[in-house]
Formats: structure tokens, sequence, C-alpha cells
């Protein structure tokens, strides 16, 4: 008989909250209700009211709408960030936590070099060389996150390869490459999927603040942390700019960072 | 023969003073034979059975001698040779029934492992019915509820049952058995020694008992190796060993053995 596990009053709340996040960011894929880019210069900086949910910007334009769009851009970028770290550093921590050897020490002193770096700055390098963009800001943080991923994979590798149960299948005479994805991978998911879920907070973040610097999503496409930026000029005349960007990247945040302390507590 | 283990040695050289464990060890198992090899930890038992196993290919080890499986060397064999045998022809069971199954795979699967590495072309349905009919032999009650449990789901004696499972299932010629009933109760020692007793019997498997128990040993093996410090001090018939001890090492661990008549009240 299956017990049904008891999820945390925490769990419940991210939950909740990523749900609507993730609802807002699906009907911003499909459907938004004015065009992003139309201007409408009777409402420039109009307070929010029923016809604007969230007012206008400084060149008129729908903010509920922008902030739909902007929160499905920032959410592609950090899934496809978190993707990249999360299936390149598995790969790494899996290899080199399984064999070690000079393969470990070669790509951990990598690992520690590009670890070194402040991901942010990382970005900045990467994208003075290659250019501002969506998909340089993804290739960017997806590098800088490698090495936590790769760390906490191969971590988990060495205090797996030698239980008992892989020696058992070591002598079974089961190819390596299958017990590496097989037989130990499986046993890492709770740690890996909360630091997952910690990987997509901080790319939320490294996201909102690339684009906020400039070099992210490029306008007239919104951003959150663009969105952001535009809007400090007019923090007096027109808070309710900044305030629901900001708003809905601190919900993004929470709500994942409840999901993931939910997740840790189960495990 | 089945097995001839000839002049083994295994040092340890991840310090910088090699460290010898197994020292020039010989020893004989005959087809269908039980032997059992006795001594206290770190005699050396378990490295000895980690060799014929294939287990100790690392680059901070050095191994010598030869281990003669049907004729063939398997100690410096390459490891594609050696993959053949493990687990089809040899397979081992483990002292701890609490590690040796995977937390996260269904009992069912990890049995069935071994029919997916070594018999690749059976299918889904004929690995099923295998399966199930050793989880039977190992006498494990409602065989299809527990290939689909988990291992937490399992008392230790039924995990090390599903453990001898999962070594019997391509029907071995040798199984290795490092201390299989260390850290069961009595009482479940005494079943898994009659299981094995019984596998021994009906499909003529040969068995390496490695133990610390001598009870266990005289109940169940034919011959005995007695081993201490890494070097073999006396071998012989159980009969031989039991009532007629040549070596003073072996004397001693026979009157370690605790007897009823001991006990006082």
């Amino acid at each position: 008989m299956e017990k049904k596990r008891a999820y945390s009053l925490n769990f419940i709340i991210g939950a909740v909250i990523t749900g609507v996040m993730l609802v807002l960011i699906l009907t911003g894929f499909i459907h938004t209700p004015y065009d992003i880019t139309k201007m409408d210069s009777t409402a420039k900086l109009a307070a929010p009211s029923l016809e604007h949910l969230m007012g206008c910007d400084n060149f008129g334009r729908d903010i509920f709408s922008r902030v739909l769009k902007g929160m499905g851009n920032t959410f592609t970028i950090a899934v496809a960030t978190v993707a990249i770290g999360a299936v390149c550093g598995v790969l790494i921590g899996a290899f080199t936590g399984y064999f070690g050897g000079w393969l470990d020490e070669v790509l951990m002193r990598i690992n520690d070099v590009v670890f070194a770096f402040p991901s942010i700055l990382l970005a900045l390098v990467f994208v003075s060389i290659f250019g501002t963009g969506k998909y340089n800001v993804v290739a960017a943080l997806g590098i800088a996150f490698i090495p936590s991923f790769a760390r906490i994979v191969r971590g988990e590798f060495i205090k797996y390869k030698d239980m008992d149960y892989v020696k058992s299948a070591r002598l079974a005479g089961v190819p390596k490459l299958r017990i590496i994805f097989v037989h130990i991978l499986p046993n890492t998911m709770p740690v890996l999927m909360s630091s997952i879920m910690i990987g997509f907070n901080n790319a939320v973040l490294a996201e909102a603040g690339m684009s906020y610097l400039g070099i992210g999503v490029q306008p007239p496409d919104a951003s959150l942390g663009s969105m952001l930026s535009e809007s400090q000029t007019y923090l007096f005349s027109a808070p309710w700019y900044a305030a629901f960007p900001g708003l809905m990247i601190i919900l993004m945040v929470l709500g994942f960072s409840l999901l993931a302390d939910g997740n840790t507590k189960r495990v | 023969m089945l097995l001839e283990v000839k002049k083994l040695s295994i040092e340890f050289h991840d310090h910088d003073v090699p460290e010898r464990v197994v020292n020039k060890l010989d020893m004989e198992l005959e087809a269908g034979d039980i032997l059992g090899i006795v001594g206290e930890s770190g005699s050396g038992k378990s490295m000895t059975a980690m060799a014929i196993a294939g287990l100790l290919r690392r680059h901070d080890m050095k191994t010598e001698g030869e281990i003669l499986f049907e004729g063939e060397e398997l100690l410096h064999a390459k490891r594609d040779t050696l993959r053949q045998y493990q687990g089809n022809d040899i397979s081992i069971v483990f002292q701890e029934p609490m590690t040796s199954l995977n937390p996260v795979k269904r009992i069912g699967w990890q049995v069935e492992e071994s029919l997916r590495i070594h018999r690749p072309d059976m299918s889904k349905d004929e690995r099923y019915r295998r399966a199930i009919e050793v989880l039977t032999d190992v006498e494990l009650e409602n065989p299809e509820i527990v290939y689909k449990k988990y291992p937490h789901e399992l008392s230790g004696g039924m995990r090390q049952r599903v453990m001898i499972a999962s070594a019997m299932i391509c029907e071995p010629k040798l199984l290795i058995a490092d201390e299989p009933t260390t850290a069961l109760d009595v009482t479940i020692q005494l079943q898994i020694v009659k299981l094995l007793q019984r596998l021994n019997r009906e499909k003529h498997t040969a068995i390496l008992f490695i133990s610390h128990d001598l009870s266990l040993v005289k109940r169940l093996c034919s011959k005995i190796v007695v081993m201490h410090n890494g070097n073999m001090v006396e071998t012989g018939t159980t009969e031989e060993i039991f009532h007629n001890p040549k070596m003073d090492y072996t004397k001693e661990l026979l009157r370690a053995i605790p007897r009823l008549e001991k006990i006082v009240f």
C-alpha cells in the first residue's frame, strides 16, 4: 500500500504561485490584450484602469501585455539556461565522479576556473565578444551554470559509485554507461531536482539583471529586467510601471524557492 | 576443476609502503562443490572473493598469480572477456542486504538486470516468467507482489533472498557468497544457509562461502580454507578441520565458537 505523502504548506503555496505564473506565461504566448509594441500617445503613463490593468508606459504601451510577454521571455531564457547547465553539468559530473583519475582532475580544475567568475561577469565577457541578444545570453548563462551542476552531480556519483548495488551491477557484467545512467543517475534525482529549481531562480534573476543592463532581450521586445530599467526614470510619476514587472520577478522566484524548499524537505 | 586459484597475491599501492592483503593463496573448487573460506576480519577473505569476481581492477592495486575459471585465466583477462563471465557464470551475494539493492528501482527490475545483459534475445514476458521462477526458487512468498516492490519495503532476510535470486537468475556455475548471513539474525541465517544448500543440490551451483561463523560453515561446506593475515593457514575437508586441526590458529578459531553448555545461568 502506497501512503500518500503529505506536502508542506510551503510546497503548496509555491505550487499555487508557480501555477498562476505558468498560466500567465502561457496566456502571454498565445494572446496578449494589446500588441506589445503598439503605442497610444493619449495613454502615456496612464494609471492602472479596467482598460489597462497595469497602466501604460512612457510610450503608451500596455504594461500588462508587456509583462505577460516579458515573463514568457524571462521564463524561456531561464529554462534554456538551466537545461544547458543541467545537461552538460550532469554529463561532466557523472563521468568525472564515476571514473575519477586525470579526467576528473582536468575537468574539475576547468570547472573551478569557470566557477571563480561571477556568472554576470562571465556573461558580460561572452556578450561583449559575441554580441547582445537572447540566444547569446542563453549560451553565456548556460555555460556559467554548468559548474554548479557538475559539482553536485559529481559529489553524488562519488557517494554512490562504491555502493554494494553498484558493485553487484558491475559484477553482473553491466556496461559502464548503463551503470552510470540507469543505475546511479536516478539516485541523484532528489538532489538534482532541488538544484535545478534553485538554478532556475538564479537564472531568472541573472536574466533580469542582464536585460536591466541592456545586454539581454533587446527592445522593442519586452523582458521584465528591461522594463525595470526603462521604468526607473518614472519611478515617482508612474510607480506602477516599475512595481508590476518587479512584483512578477519576485513572485516567479518566490514560487520556485518555495517549491524547491518543499521538495528538499520531502527527501 | 571449476575454479583454480594459483599463488594469488594482492597488494595495495596507494601508500608509500605497499600493503599485501593476500599472500600467495592457492585453492581449488570442483563444480557443484561448496568451499568455505573462514578467517577473522582483515584476513583477506573478502579480497580473495573480489579478485575472483573481477572487481579488483584498480590502478592503485597490484595482483599476481592466476585465477583459472574452467581453465580460462580471469585475473588479467580483458574486460570484455571478464564481462562474459560476470553475472552469467560467476555471481556474488554481498554481506549487507540493506545496501546491495538499488533503492530507486523495483525488485523485479533488479532481478532481471543480468538477463537483460546476458540474454538480450529474451522477450519481456520470458524475463518476467524467469524472474518469478527464481523468486519462487528462493522461497519468497507471493513473488508477483515482491516483484513490484521497492527494496525499502522488504525485510533484511527477504532482501538477501532477492539478492540470491538475482545472483541465480542466469544459473551461474559459481556463486560467491561474501558473508551473506552476517547482517541477519540467527534464525534467518539458518534459513539462508539451508536455501544455499538446496540451490547447490538442485542446480549444482558451486558455492564459495565466505564467513567468520564456523558453525554455519560446518553446516554448509564440504571443504574449508582457513585464512589469517592474508595467508592460508590450513585447508582440508570440514571433517579434518573440525576434528583434527593441525595449526594453532585453527584450534583457536574452533575454541572461539560459542557453545551452549558454557553459558552459566
